[in-house]
């Protein structure tokens, strides 16, 4: 916890389609402010220096590291996180992580969710090479990765193949 | 992993950043993409007094071919610059090595201009900026100052850029004629470099005729090397003078030893790549 006089900014922003409009430390990092002020914690903080890759969350359309922004900076911007991920990738990869049980405890998850998305929407038809390549910064602790590149490959297929409707 | 106190300012002119910077120097830290910085505030290895945030300046984003230039803006995102197709055409260098850089949601928020005004010895940026040649515009209060690549990189992490200037954006000369040739090993994709390689190399009638080059994660800072550029050039083995020339990093997880074993083994691979090219 931060002291009680930690020096404060104000930040309005759009998060999960929602205005928000609040106070935060100013040495809060995305992350945890959208954990601690909003109640977000479906992205989850692992390493807190930007290695892992569970604090994941959309800002800006981009997919970025919740723990290496600052709450500050996101004033103004629009943040989208796995709780209110849409799309048909984000779809498509839910369905098939459950089918090839890509996930053990489920730390990453959210982390590896909102980057394989974003490979296919750059990449509708990605190799297991580039698969392993675009999350290569996302730490799995539990799976040996397999798993996770098998569903995000099965994905992908089943998006091909017109198999996912959209969320 | 909580930063240590700092205060926060978010200009939205140039000259409102400039006129902090001069006011504050080295006290005010700027902070561009913030992907090594704040890592490194929270580790507490930066301890910075005033945070001068970059992000709301605007147009220093921009990539475009002007007068026969590629500009790229020091705010531009390395993910921007990667999937740019002035950058494909002009400088691919640039594209092979951002492949190397760091991982996709750390190239989606990351900067040119912060990853060139850290100075990490590992980085592949600046070592592409020697072999690219390129020009380093910088702006203080006082107004603008060019500064070749070459001159730029000064020591470990360190820079020409004074306290109170800001890099705006490079320039890349044209190459038309010229080959790019970037390779580097790391443990893991994405991993800091143990030791890469950025060549430009010049054809001209079935012959290699100038190369420029630079290695990253080999020596503190990215440099030339005149005699090296000349042995590729010949043909000659310009891994077997490595020894005599480099001043290898040591660390306990790379060697200063074999650091300069895999930078003689780029060495020959590019100089067997670029030679069968041309």
């Amino acid at each position: 916890m931060l002291p009680p006089d930690e020096p404060l900014a104000e930040i309005a922003c759009t998060v999960n389609g929602r205005r928000v409009a609040g106070r935060t430390p100013l040495r809060q990092t995305l992350v945890e402010w959208l954990r601690a002020e909003l109640g977000l914690t479906g992205s989850h903080v692992g390493c807190a220096h930007g290695v892992c890759g569970a604090c994941h969350v959309r800002l800006d359309g981009a997919v970025v590291r919740g723990c290496l922004v600052l709450a500050v900076q996101a004033d103004g911007g629009t943040v989208e996180t796995i709780e209110a991920a849409t799309g048909p990738e984000v779809a498509a990869l839910r369905e098939a992580f459950v089918a090839h049980a890509a996930l053990q405890c489920g730390f990453c998850t959210p982390g590896m969710i909102l980057q394989a998305a974003e490979l296919l929407q750059q990449n509708p038809a990605p190799t297991r090479e580039e698969v392993r390549d675009h999350l290569s910064g996302n730490y799995c602790r539990c799976t040996g990765y397999q798993p996770i590149v098998d569903a995000v490959a099965s994905a992908a297929r089943a998006m091909q193949a017109g198999g996912v409707e959209g969320a | 992993m909580t930063p240590a106190r700092f205060a926060y300012v978010r200009p939205e002119t140039l000259d409102a950043a400039l006129a902090v910077l001069a006011r504050e120097g080295e006290g005010a830290m700027p902070l561009a993409g913030g992907q090594s910085l704040v890592p490194m505030m929270a580790m507490r290895v930066a301890r910075p007094a005033l945070l001068l945030d970059l992000n709301r300046l605007p147009g220093l984003e921009a990539i475009a071919v002007v007068e026969g230039a590629l500009r790229i803006g020091a705010m531009a995102r390395h993910a921007s610059v990667l999937a740019h197709p002035a950058v494909a055409a002009e400088a691919p260098l640039l594209a092979m090595a951002l492949r190397e850089v760091a991982h996709p949601a750390i190239r989606n928020r990351g900067t040119l201009g912060g990853s060139l005004s850290l100075a990490d010895p590992a980085a592949e940026l600046p070592a592409c900026m020697l072999a690219l040649d390129a020009t380093m515009v910088l702006a203080s209060a006082a107004g603008e100052r060019r500064i070749r690549a070459a001159e730029f990189f000064i020591g470990l992490y360190a820079t020409a850029r004074r306290p109170d200037e800001l890099l705006l954006r490079v320039e890349i000369p044209r190459a038309a004629g010229w080959t790019a040739w970037f390779e580097e090993v790391a443990r893991r994709r994405g991993d800091y470099a143990m030791a890469g390689l950025a060549v430009m190399a010049r054809r001209a009638g079935g012959l290699i005729a100038e190369a420029r080059l630079s290695f990253c994660g080999v020596e503190p800072a990215p440099r030339r090397l005149p005699e090296i550029e000349a042995a590729l050039v010949a043909g000659a083995d310009a891994a077997a003078l490595l020894p005599r020339l480099a001043e290898p990093l040591g660390s306990a997880e790379t060697p200063a030893p074999y650091r300069l074993h895999l930078a003689q083994v780029l060495l020959r691979r590019a100089t067997e790549s670029l030679h069968a090219a041309a």
